[in-house]
């Protein structure tokens, strides 16, 4: 862990065809210095495929991947130096935990004293130290998970690659080793890429997000901006639940528009620069359940619905609601359960209103 | 307990035709054998002794020793370099491969051997081949001798090499492999650090399993030995068929057996022989 700046790499116009069929098409994409970079995107999206080619088992049969500017395509994997988690950890089952973790140092030929030194910071970076001598069947998922990362940190990688590094935990393990990879990237300082089709896994620990579908890359920015201003049906339906109005545009002006369904009028307002869409065209909104509100008796919003509750679930910290509207059809809404003391029941009627910031106009999916 | 139990003397009572057969057909004849060793021509442990003071005795256990050994490594490099190439072809290719391998063991052994003489006599495909090319005088002695024996051995017994080494190659996770790719391993050092490490039970059970069939040839070694070089198995049948030497073959008879029966026990105490031999999960 000497040097602690970390690489930046570039994906140019990335593509992967098995035949006709196209695993990865033309994806472009930079990960900057340090950052911690999550591929997401449903199965079959094509993550693995791409870390494969970032790691050099997978041959793009178009475009380049350039490690601080040089071109790194044809480098075979051994040859690249990028740690990887693989699915499933891919622990060598013969070598006992400080075996495992020396075994990059061991093929670089590191004499014996560098290599204690090192395998031994590397388990106590994981806090592994006292499970040094046992064989990786012996150890809990977790600890294997920990085995992965300390064996592909030893050898000051110049990437981190992680390929769904806990998909295989439960979800409180889970939950933990987020926030310890987290830490992690944060203390070497180095450039991770991670996969996985957990969602919140991807909002929790990343820098930037990268969505993925049918091998194209949709959308990618900070987890914030991608959450509040999907820019695909895809993207707000895959990172969170997400409501969808359409209708036409009406009133398009700088900083918003109104959308027209049937008798009800919907205000929508656009952040600084976001052009608006021309008046009469259709128009698709996204919005969050848990940016509505039950509006007590007397009290106004930006929008306003009726409504009557037509089946309801406790989460624990909320209420998720399903609501059948006259004007909108079925809505999703999402409550704090703390704040008030609400009892729903079903046929309950209630008004609902939302803010015209919270709606945002996303584009259809192309087929 | 009791529910156990019970079902336990049921499984005993569906063994037992099984066990009787075996017990009349496999355990009493050994147990006859054992016996005229130590009786015949007259009581005690008079043939055992030959094995201290008989030269030719000794020649004969030390030949088929290292035949058998010579044979066993011969079949482990072979056949673990055809298996590795099995693992790693395509699976269309696999399925041919693994029929190639398969094939001989359906052909008579006797024909197999026959075969061999034809191709390794005097006047055989190989001799006259390399005479016609000028690349030797006279006719090289490859059969009738050790090396021909070695060589229809080696034959008869690389499928028997490749199949458990095989076995224990495809239960080897390729992303294993991989991770060692990644991780800074060359192609040749994911082989000797990885691969060849987690294959080593197939390996270990391959070389027992040639090692003790080998022990106790009998028709290759006779064909291809010609009568000068003799195996155990021979030299008993010699014994008590030609000679009417009851007491010394059932000695051998009795050492070949005690032989495997070390050789297994050896390799039980190093591995799960159960596990190799595929037995459980
Ligand atoms: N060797 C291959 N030959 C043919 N098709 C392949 C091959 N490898 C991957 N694919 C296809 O490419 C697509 C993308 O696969 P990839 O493994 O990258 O998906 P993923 O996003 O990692 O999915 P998951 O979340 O299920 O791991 C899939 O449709 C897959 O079937
Ligand atoms: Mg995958």
């Amino acid at each position: 862990m000497s040097d602690a700046r970390g690489h930046a790499l570039s994906l140019r116009e990335v593509s992967k065809h098995y035949g006709s069929f196209a695993a990865v098409e033309r994806v472009s994409l930079e990960v900057g210095q340090g950052e911690f970079l999550t591929l997401l995107g449903p199965s079959g999206s094509g993550k693995t495929t791409i870390l494969m080619a970032v790691a050099g088992f997978v041959t793009p049969t178009a475009g380049s991947i350039l490690l601080d500017g040089a071109d790194i395509t044809p480098l075979p994997p051994e040859k690249r130096n990028f740690g990887m988690v693989f699915q499933g950890y891919a622990l060598f089952p013969h070598m006992t935990v400080v075996e495992n973790v020396a075994f990059p140092l061991r093929v670089r030929g590191l004499s014996r004293a560098d290599r204690d030194a090192k395998v031994r910071a590397a388990l106590d970076l994981v806090q592994l130290g006292q499970f040094a001598d046992r064989l990786p069947k012996q150890l809990s998922g977790g600890q294997q998970q920990r085995v992965a990362l300390a064996r592909a940190l030893v050898f000051d990688p110049n990437l981190l690659l992680l390929d769904e590094p806990l998909s295989a935990l439960d979800k409180k393990l889970r939950a933990e080793l987020q926030e310890e990879l987290k830490a992690l990237h944060r203390r070497v300082g180095r450039t991770f890429i991670n996969v996985t089709h957990d969602q919140e896994e991807a909002l929790s620990m990343s820098d930037r997000i990268a969505i993925l579908n049918h091998g194209k890359l949709i959308q990618h920015g900070a987890p914030g901006a991608l959450y509040e201003r999907p820019r695909t049906r895809f993207v707000a339906d895959f990172l969170g639940k997400s409501n969808f109005l359409d209708g036409t545009v009406r009133d398009s002006r700088p900083g918003g528009f109104a959308l027209e369904n049937g008798a009800s009028r919907l205000a929508v307002a656009l952040p600084d620069g976001e052009a608006p869409p021309a008046d009469g065209t259709r128009s698709l909104l996204s919005l969050r359940p848990e940016k509505i509100d039950l509006l007590p008796e007397g009290q106004s919003a930006d929008n306003v619905l009726e409504g009557r509750v037509v089946s309801w679930a406790y989460l624990g910290t909320g209420f998720s609601l399903r609501i059948a509207t006259e004007a909108l059809g079925e809505i999703r809404a999402n409550l704090p359960a703390w704040r008030s003391a609400f009892a729903p029941t079903e046929g309950l009627p209630v008004r609902l209103g939302w803010d015209a910031r919270a709606a945002v106009p996303v584009a259809e999916d192309a087929p | 307990m009791t529910g156990t139990g019970r079902a336990g003397v049921g499984w005993w009572l569906l063994i037992l035709p099984a066990f009787a057969l075996l017990l009349a057909f496999y355990i009493a004849p050994i147990v006859q054998v054992l016996a005229i060793s130590v009786t015949d021509p007259e009581p005690g442990l008079g043939n055992y002794e030959r094995i201290f003071t008989s030269g030719a005795v000794q020649r004969v256990i030390l030949t088929t020793l290292r035949i058998c050994a010579i044979t066993t490594v011969l079949a482990l490099l072979l056949g673990y370099a055809i298996a590795y190439a099995i693992t790693l072809a395509s699976p269309r290719a696999r399925g041919w491969w693994v029929l190639a391998v398969l094939v001989p063991l359906w052909i008579s052994v006797l024909v197999r051997a026959f075969a061999w003489v034809t191709l390794l006599r005097r006047q055989g495909l190989v001799n006259n081949t390399l005479m016609n090319a000028g690349m030797i005088s006279e006719p090289l002695p490859l059969v009738w001798n050790e090396f021909g024996i070695i060589v229809g051995m080696v034959h008869y017994m690389v499928p028997f090499a490749v199949l458990p080494m095989l076995a224990s190659m495809r239960e080897i996770d390729p992303r294993l492999l991989a991770a060692a790719r990644g991780l800074g391993a060359t192609r040749f050092e994911v082989f000797r650090r990885v691969f060849l490490p987690l294959s080593m039970p197939g390996i270990i059970a391959a070389g027992v399993l040639v090692f003790i069939f080998s022990l106790g040839f009998y028709i290759t070694p006779a064909i291809l030995g010609g009568g000068k070089t003799l195996m155990v198995a021979e030299w008993i049948s010699l014994q008590i068929l030609d000679l009417i030497r009851w007491g010394l073959g059932t000695m051998m008879a009795t050492m070949l057996v005690v032989a495997i029966l070390v050789t297994l026990a050896v390799f039980s105490r190093v591995v799960d022989l159960r596990r190799i031999f595929g037995a459980g999960g």
